[in-house]
């Protein structure tokens, strides 16, 4: 009994909105330095790698749509596990992820619909074909765009933070719907060839930049997560500070 | 068009929106940040970041 609630007492100091902040403010620049150099490293391979024989150059659209792609879902899977955390535990901390992750999701999906469809464009001879892949992506966009208007349309945290975490919840039976939409259906779009049964089906000469242009995106996302949420972290106590500053001087005013 | 204009606007769409993202996230941190600090200079804190000796003066009567 002891060991259970020493465990716990650790794990809630370290969802503690103040060590988190001093721990995001030692890790963030760290972070962002090695963002940059994996940015660099993964540039530098996109561009001097060998273009494909059918494809030609614009295999090399793959490095920055796939990642971005992954990213789209992997944001909304971390949305999802803040948005149990406010649901179960109320926790301050999982609000402020969720709220904090919308928009940088949003901004990865778009970054996919766009560079696919410049991909699609030379490949498959269209811009656009409302298909299984392409339509559930453009739905996770829109509600990444929901969920950042209602997180603005109500003003007190707490209540937007528990509408939007059962919204997101609701709307996380869309990630297997993407993922699976290739298999599922019929779609201009290939199927899995990364990570699938059987070992990836990409050659190592676009594997190499593929993979560390995706371990860029990834530490990039987690950077920006955590100075957004530093942010967010901010805003509220700033909010929270004010309204204190106003309440000390109406009172002090009613005393005079 | 030949593919060079799409592989270039790719990846210039693409570090756009990046930058802008991070430009977003960095004069926000940068403006909550002077707010704090006004706040502060303000003598308005949080009760856990009041120094004891003042704690019983000024805002937190």
């Amino acid at each position: 009994m002891t060991d259970q609630s020493f465990a716990i007492k650790r794990l809630s100091d370290l969802a503690n909105p103040t060590r988190f902040l001093a721990l995001a403010e030692r890790v963030i620049p760290w972070m962002g330095g090695l963002t940059a150099i994996l940015l660099v490293g993964g540039l530098y391979l996109s561009f001097s790698t060998e273009g494909d024989y059918q494809q030609g150059e614009t295999v090399r659209i793959m490095y920055v749509h796939v990642p971005s792609a992954w990213l789209s879902m992997m944001c909304y899977t971390v949305m999802a596990i803040a948005a149990i955390g406010t649901l179960v535990w109320r926790h301050p901390l999982a609000d402020v992820a969720h709220k904090a992750a919308a928009p940088i999701g949003a901004a990865f999906t778009l970054i996919a619909l766009i560079t696919g469809s410049l991909w699609g464009k030379p490949m498959w001879g269209t811009w656009w074909v409302w298909d299984a892949r392409l339509t559930s992506v453009f739905v996770l966009f829109l509600m990444y765009l929901g969920l950042i208007a209602l997180n603005r349309a109500i003003d007190d945290p707490s209540k937007a933070a528990r509408l939007s975490a059962v919204l997101i919840l609701v709307g996380f039976v869309n990630i297997p719907i993407i993922k699976f939409s290739v298999e599922w259906w019929n779609t201009l779009h290939q199927p899995a060839s990364v990570l699938r049964m059987g070992g990836s089906a990409v050659d190592p000469e676009f594997l190499r930049p593929l993979l560390l242009m995706a371990v860029a995106f990834t530490l990039l996302f987690f950077t920006l997560h955590l100075t957004a949420m530093r942010n967010e972290i901010w805003r509220r106590r700033i909010a929270a500070q004010r309204r204190l500053a106003a309440r000390m001087a109406s009172r002090e005013e009613a005393a005079g | 068009m030949n593919h060079a204009f799409y592989v270039y606007m790719s990846y210039g769409i693409t570090a756009a929106v990046i930058v802008v993202l991070i430009c977003r996230t960095w004069f926000d941190g940068r403006a909550r940040r002077r707010e704090l600090a006004e706040l502060d200079a303000a003598g308005i804190r949080r009760r856990s970041a009041r120094p004891v000796a003042t704690a019983t003066d000024g805002v937190s009567a």
